[in-house]
């Protein structure tokens, strides 16, 4: 790929965004026109400023990635982050709307009437927040790595710097419009070389992966290893070498790689001959195309990963707090449920591409299994299968895809973290929500460096596990159980959210694990979920006399459409 | 790694809601070492949880949850409550004394004096019932009589009559805090009524001259005009709700410029920057409404030449900012401040009192730190802003 025209791409995106931040371009209407000035945003705006800010690195690079090496199974990330607003148009949405609160902890103070579980509900939205910001950085820095070859950590401090200064400066606020046209950004520069990917495909004949074995090198290839791994080789293939390998320095070394594991350092290019079978990394398994393509063939315990994964996925989407915030835009309950069906529907459309990417890559980039950056898929494929000018557009349109991703999403959770730390831990007022910023950028550019590279989608699979074990029962139970108390609900978060953060820190700092406990690690949910809700209303049972006063009246807040005339209750001052 | 997981589990299934139910139940239990300690904490804590259902005023549900705890404060077998009317409340043993018991509290309640009933006016036929004596102290509210109590007994001590008086005391305060409340209340009631009556005089006679200015010349639009002005006040004189929308306030302001622009003509300009994001926060009923107003009838009434008003509304995180700017004469600090700061000569001047009172609105709602800030100098226009929280709890649009 000519780095040129990523670079541009990169620093067109970078500048937009920084431009947008520093002028404060807000796109409110500047008119002495009453009827323009309060025309609230249409569901349609609202839910592409939604899909904006959803779409993350991990559904712009981590699907097609994981699809890649994993297969079939992997189907189930895109369906179930879609699936998600289901569930949250059914059960969440519009009486969470007419509650009238903020953000999540608003809600728990609105709906149980303690500050103690208000307090509890921000730091985990702080974790969450935290921990889906990781994977954002990390993947920035394999962007940048892969157009420009600069280090991992120079993508992540990239964006990083460029969130800080955006949300620092106030631009990155009342921003709807912009959000929206992010969301067109990611369709169009997913869909556009999509099609020229598959017009290239049909030119090509049209293979489809299906041999019985792992997949081979189509011709002759040189693989340019970014970070270092360790490699499993099946049969015996003579490779040139230049860099490290197995802890010897090589320099165009012809040489035969025996089967079994081989470390392979950072910066080390390895020639390998037409028709050698690809050697995979070694936490990746080596599927032949055919498991490939078949439900639960890729890992141990395949049918507890899928529901676990299913549940996490159909779950967490309400638990993530830079979403549930742009709800509030929503003039009603009512246009709180239309905005999020055209959410599901405008989500289910980019969902589409993801696979596509997948299963090219299957075909024309296997050297990825071997690198272990299967992340980088989307990135590549353009190069590979269009080719000349036309092919480093489409690239340069992709990796604009990908920055457009990483700051979107970066800055919706920036935002809602510094706002809920700002808040809540610190006591508010500018000045704190300027050390809330920093604080909110720099902890998780300080693990997405500390921690070890996991693909990108894993990781914000489970953070939705653990918004999917605290956040769903409180608003779920909160929203439709009038016996739920205060204790019950911090009882449950406390159990759920502590057990799934646990899982999750013991998968990303201390895996990978093998075996059962590996599999429940890895996908939690499907055990935390329901002992976040066991806990939660088995508690709120043996507290019957804590069930918050004005239960009553929040729950025909809740529920009545606004267009009903009934006595929601009036304001009175506090003591009264 | 399975014991691990394993131990994790437990830890957290067991663990986590047993400390949580143990904090819960804490409160009750920690009650100090010493049993002179135990009984001083049991009596506050008895107390206090007497107190809630008092503070809504003397009313039949708050006496009856009070009276369980009166009761077991004072350690008598049963405890009537009543009022001017009638029996609220009787709680204990002896249930068929309930029918006499407004009865023994009529002379109190006529003159409210403490009576003590000896069996000849209380005990009844059955032989089991403790009952034969009553201890009735008067509930009083500044001064007057509104109420009694009633200690019903085996025996009526000194001790008991001195107790019965110590705890009338102590609900007679807790009703003096309510009717407090019912007057802070009412007093707020009382400001938005005022201040909806403050709107119109000047406005309404200012709007029909225009309005009757156009009859002749123009009739289409003195006929919309009136529609306006009929919707105008229609919005402004409602009576549900303390609070509103942001689009609906801004609706109503529309409206009043629409007015306000006829009279003026050109000499009018507005300029309008509202972040679609806000207009679904819930405000104070009519807390916009004075700000334009105020610049329009200070800022450019009495000024020669034009005048801008610009009206400003931008999200910012979890509060949404507003600000009304004028170019007119603005306004001599020190006499704002004296306006805000409830100085009654100043205010007695034309003007800012629709200000002040939204200022005090916002505080009241809000909290302190969320008034207005006027930036103002004579000659140099003015700009109030006004921050609102886009959640506070128990603040919704009806």
């Amino acid at each position: 790929m000519n780095a040129a025209y990523g670079v541009a791409a990169v620093v067109v995106v970078v500048l937009a965004a920084v431009l947008i931040g520093v002028f404060g371009l807000r796109l409110s209407r500047t008119t002495s026109d009453f009827y323009v000035a309060s025309r609230t945003v249409s569901p349609l705006w609202n839910a592409s400023a939604i899909g904006g800010e959803y779409l993350s690195a991990a559904s712009f690079l981590g699907v097609a990635g994981l699809i890649l090496a994993h297969g079939a199974d992997m189907l189930w990330l895109p369906v179930g982050w879609t699936g998600g607003y289901l569930v949250l148009l059914v059960l969440v949405s519009a009486p969470l709307r007419r509650s009238g609160a903020y953000t999540l902890p608003d809600f728990a103070e609105a709906r149980l009437e303690s500050m103690t579980v208000r307090r509890s509900a921000s730091v985990l939205v702080v974790l969450i927040g935290w921990l889906y910001l990781m994977p954002q950085f990390q993947s920035a820095g394999l962007v940048l790595r892969t157009i420009t070859g600069a280090p991992v950590w120079a993508g992540g401090l990239l964006v990083a710097v460029v969130v800080a200064v955006n949300v620092l400066s106030g631009g990155m606020r009342s921003i709807t419009f912009v959000q929206a046209f992010q969301y067109w950004l990611k369709l169009t520069a997913l869909a556009l070389p999509a099609v020229f990917l598959l017009l290239a495909w049909r030119a090509d004949g049209a293979p489809a992966p299906t041999a019985r074995t792992p997949p081979v090198f189509a011709e002759r290839t040189t693989v340019t290893v970014a970070v270092d791994v360790t490699v499993r080789v099946t049969e015996p293939v003579g490779v040139t070498v230049t860099g490290r390998l197995d802890g010897r320095s090589l320099d165009r070394a012809r040489i035969t790689l025996a089967p079994g594991p081989h470390a392979v350092a950072r910066e080390t290019t390895v020639a390998f001959p037409a028709g050698a079978a690809v050697p995979h990394a070694e936490n990746l398994p080596a599927l032949s195309d055919r498991q490939w393509a078949l439900p639960l063939e890729s890992r141990d315990y395949p049918l507890y990963s899928t529901y676990s994964l299913i549940l996490a996925t159909f779950l967490g989407t309400m638990g993530l707090p830079h979403v549930l915030v742009r709800f509030y835009t929503n003039p009603d309950g009512r246009a709180a449920r239309r905005t999020t069906l055209v959410v599901l529907t405008l989500l289910g459309a980019f969902y589409l591409l993801p696979a596509v990417y997948g299963a090219l890559g299957r075909i024309y980039a296997p050297e990825l299994l071997m690198t272990g950056r299967t992340d980088a898929v989307v990135l590549t494929l353009p190069g590979r299968l269009v080719g000349g000018t036309a092919g480093d557009l489409l690239s340069a349109l992709v990796t604009a895809g990908a920055f457009a991703a990483f700051l979107s999403t970066s800055s919706g959770l920036t935002v809602s973290v510094a706002g809920v730390i700002g808040q809540d831990i610190l006591r508010g007022g500018v000045r704190s929500f300027r050390v809330a910023t920093v604080l909110a950028v720099l902890v998780p550019l300080a693990l997405a460096t500390a921690a070890r590279a996991l693909p990108v989608a894993d990781v914000v699979g489970l953070v939705f596990a653990v918004a999917a074990s605290s956040f769903c029962p409180l608003l779920v139970l909160g929203i439709w159980w009038r016996r739920f108390t205060d204790a019950g609900a911090m009882a449950g978060l406390l159990t759920g959210g502590g057990l799934a953060c646990a899982a999750v820190l013991a998968t990303i700092a201390g895996g990978p694990h093998t075996g059962l406990a590996g599999a429940l690690l890895a996908q939690p949910a499907a055990w935390t979920v329901p002992i976040a809700f066991l806990v939660m209303v088995v508690v709120s049972l043996l507290t019957p006399g804590r069930i918050p006063k004005g239960v009553a009246r929040t729950m025909v807040r809740l529920h009545t459409p606004e267009t009903l005339k009934v006595d929601r209750g009036d304001w009175r001052p506090k003591g009264t | 790694m399975e014991p691990v997981v394993a131990v994790l589990l437990v830890v957290a299934l067991v663990g986590v809601p047993a400390l949580v139910l143990w904090r819960v139940l804490r409160g009750r239990r920690e009650l100090g070492s010493s049993p002179a300690e135990r009984a001083t904490f049991e009596t506050l804590h008895t107390a206090s949880l007497a107190a809630p259902p008092l503070r809504a005023g003397l009313t039949e549900a708050g006496a009856q949850k009070a009276c369980r705890h009166l009761r077991a404060l004072l350690g008598s077998p049963a405890l009537a409550i009543a009022d001017e009317q009638r029996l609220l409340v009787y709680d204990g043993e002896g249930d068929h004394h309930a029918r006499e018991a407004f009865e023994h509290a009529g002379k109190t309640l006529a003159d409210g004096r403490t009576q003590v009933l000896g069996p000849e006016v209380v005990s009844c036929d059955l032989p089991e019932c403790p009952i034969r004596f009553a201890v009735v102290v008067p509930l009083t509210t500044d001064g007057r009589v509104v109420g009694s109590l009633a200690a019903y007994g085996g025996h009526a001590s000194a001790g008991l009559v001195r107790a019965a008086h110590e705890v009338a005391n102590w609900v007679n305060s807790q009703l003096e805090l309510a009717e407090l409340d019912r007057s802070r209340t009412r007093l707020m009631e009382a400001e938005v009524r005022a201040l909806r009556a403050q709107i119109s005089p000047h406005f309404i006679y200012n709007s029909l001259t225009t309005i009757a200015s156009f009859v002749r010349s123009d009739p289409d639009r003195s006929r919309e005009l009136l529609l306006e002005f009929a919707d105008f006040t229609r919005y402004s004189f409602r009576r549900h709700g303390e609070f509103t929308t942001l689009a609906e306030e801004l609706r109503s302001i529309d409206r009043y410029l629409t007015l306000e622009r006829a009279r003026f003509g050109d000499q009018l300009r507005v300029t309008l920057r509202i972040a679609p994001e806000v207009l679904a926060v819930a405000v104070p009923f009519l807390c916009l409404q004075p700000l334009v107003e105020n610049a329009v009838r200070h800022g450019l009434e009495s000024k020669p030449g034009a005048g801008r008003i610009s009206i400003l509304a931008e999200d910012a995180g979890a509060e949404c900012r507003i600000s009304v700017e004028d170019d007119g004469v603005g306004m001599d600090p020190d006499r704002l401040r004296g306006i805000l700061a409830g100085d009654a000569d100043a205010r007695s001047g034309t003007g800012g009192v629709g200000l002040a009172n939204v200022d005090e609105r916002l505080r009241q709602v809000y909290g302190d730190e969320y008034g207005l800030v006027v930036e103002t100098g004579r000659g140099a226009g003015t700009k109030v802003s006004v921050r609102l929280p886009k959640y506070h709890p128990g603040v919704s649009a009806d």
